[in-house]
């Protein structure tokens, strides 16, 4: 089956208040050419799940959430994002924060079709009390210790960026890190893949141990060629620290005019 | 040598006696007290480059350590994590979350990140840069590091916290935070002056000053220093 589509078919598929995984993790390979085709949407009101960097700052800047789940927001060689930042001290966002370990436990029981997993992350911190839903549980056997139900982080959609990707929807990382973007696509009802390249032939271009995605875990692949910018998709290139620095001065009005205004090709042109 | 010489000869004590572990140190400070410690007393350390790959002495590739099995490996409790904090109370509450409530904070921070589960899975220390009440503060805001106070269960380590003045440990009454040593220049005073609750103290002596040997693997491994 040939799934693939256009950025901009992929977010027509989406509708407000829906709950969108994003793949990547910090600013390191995320499907930023996708979250940009969001920006030029009419959506609203998203419940966005991510291992946080500009995908959640630029919608949060962009009026686009309602509710953030993360375990951290951070631009890696800038510590904070100045958007998310903002949204946080104005109260413009609910947010769920997580221990990453507990993110990931989240995903997988969602993943799994399991109401919750356990995990011992979360205990005696306040990440308990600051989410009055959460709950523990007990171990039914002798040892009887007390751990973090961690509940599932089912979402509607998720968005990840690979390196290469075919046209049936298997999928090629090339860097050091898969980071969770499996976990992402089997915790989601609907899976959409961007990448640097379609390839005819994906057999080519790697051991097949680097195939994180296969073809049962998509539903649409979207070639954008440096569609990560301006975060790092190693070895296809780094990340774009200088971009990123003009990004983190948070003048939001300037930037979005700049860089925003047009399509891809355009942020493209202008990012050059 | 210079104050940050003892402040990462510190880091690298935290490490003294971990063996075969992940030392998982967060910002330059650590990072380098970590491999001053593999490359002198802690030779079976297990380090990686910040991202996936884990590097020998020498910087070669010899593991594969994505984030996946970095979480693994905090499960298991093979790792030592040294992390920073933004606030820090007498029981080793820390927080890196956000200053203010968390339901409408002040500044927001990086949010709790690994911190809830380091704290109660495997040993944890902390380097704070700039020890002053504004960070040694008598209730933190936001618990993401899980202090003696509350209850880690049965893997809570916290170990020690190094900073610009002196070494702490939760060797106080009822594992309260404890002067280990002062580094030298700075006196009790000083330190008592930049926290912001009452410290155990019972004639700590100097930090110890790194050896000739330690000076030399230090300008080995950072020669912009």
């Amino acid at each position: 089956m040939d799934k693939r589509m256009t950025a901009d078919e992929v977010v027509s598929t989406l509708s407000d208040g829906m709950t969108i995984g994003i793949g990547g993790w910090g600013s390191r390979r995320k499907p930023m050419a996708l979250v940009r085709a969001i920006l030029r949407s009419g959506l609203k009101d998203l419940t966005v799940v991510s291992y946080g960097g500009p995908d959640l700052g630029l919608l949060c800047a962009a009026g686009k959430v309602r509710k953030a789940v993360y375990g951290f927001v951070s631009l890696d060689s800038i510590p904070y994002d100045p958007y998310f930042r903002r949204a946080r001290e104005s109260g413009a966002i609910e947010v769920r924060e997580f221990d990453e370990g507990m993110l990931q436990t989240g995903l997988r029981a969602a993943a799994h079709r399991l109401p919750f997993l356990p995990i011992r992350a979360g205990l005696g911190s306040d990440v308990l009390t600051n989410d009055p839903s959460l709950r523990t549980v007990r171990s039914p056997y002798e040892d009887g210790e007390e751990l973090v139900a961690m509940p599932a982080l089912h979402l509607d959609v998720a968005l990840v960026h690979l390196n290469r990707a075919d046209r049936r929807g298997n999928a090629r990382y090339l860097g050091p890190d898969p980071y969770f973007d499996d976990l992402f696509c089997l915790a989601a009802d609907k899976r959409y893949v961007s990448c640097e390249s379609i390839v005819d032939d994906i057999a080519d271009g790697g051991p097949p141990q680097t195939l994180l995605l296969n073809r049962m875990m998509v539903d649409g692949v979207v070639a954008t060629p440096h569609g990560a910018h301006f975060t790092s998709c190693v070895p296809d290139y780094g990340r774009d620290e200088k971009f990123q620095e003009t990004y983190a001065e948070g003048e939001w009005e300037s930037f979005a005019d700049r860089y925003l205004s047009g399509d891809e090709a355009a942020y493209q042109k202008a990012v050059a | 040598m210079s104050r940050m010489d003892v402040c990462v000869v510190a880091c690298a004590e935290l490490f003294r006696g971990d063996g075969e572990i992940l030392a998982s140190p967060m910002g330059p400070v650590p990072s380098l007290g970590a491999r001053l410690a593999r490359r002198t007393f802690e030779p079976d350390l297990v380090l990686s480059d910040g991202e996936a790959t884990l590097l020998t002495a020498d910087g070669q590739p010899e593991g594969w350590l994505p984030y996946r099995a970095v979480f693994d490996v905090v499960a298991h409790g093979r790792r030592h994590v040294v992390m920073g904090a933004n606030q820090i109370d007498r029981y080793g509450n820390q927080n890196i979350s956000c200053i203010g409530p968390h339901q409408a904070p002040k500044r927001q921070l990086l949010g709790v990140r690994g911190a809830p589960g380091n704290t109660v899975n495997h040993r944890t220390s902390y380097w704070v840069p700039k020890h002053s009440p504004r960070v040694f503060v008598p209730a933190v805001d936001v618990v993401s590091g899980v202090g003696y106070d509350r209850d880690g269960g049965p893997f809570h380590d916290v170990y020690r916290v190094v900073t610009n003045l002196c070494v702490l440990d939760f060797g106080g009454p009822g594992h309260a935070m404890r002067v280990v040593s002062v580094h030298q220049g700075v006196t009790v005073d000083e330190v008592v002056e930049q926290t912001g609750f009452p410290l155990a103290i019972d004639d700590p002596p100097v930090t110890r000053e790194p050896t000739a040997e330690e000076l030399a693997v230090l300008r080995e491994l950072d020669p912009a220093r």
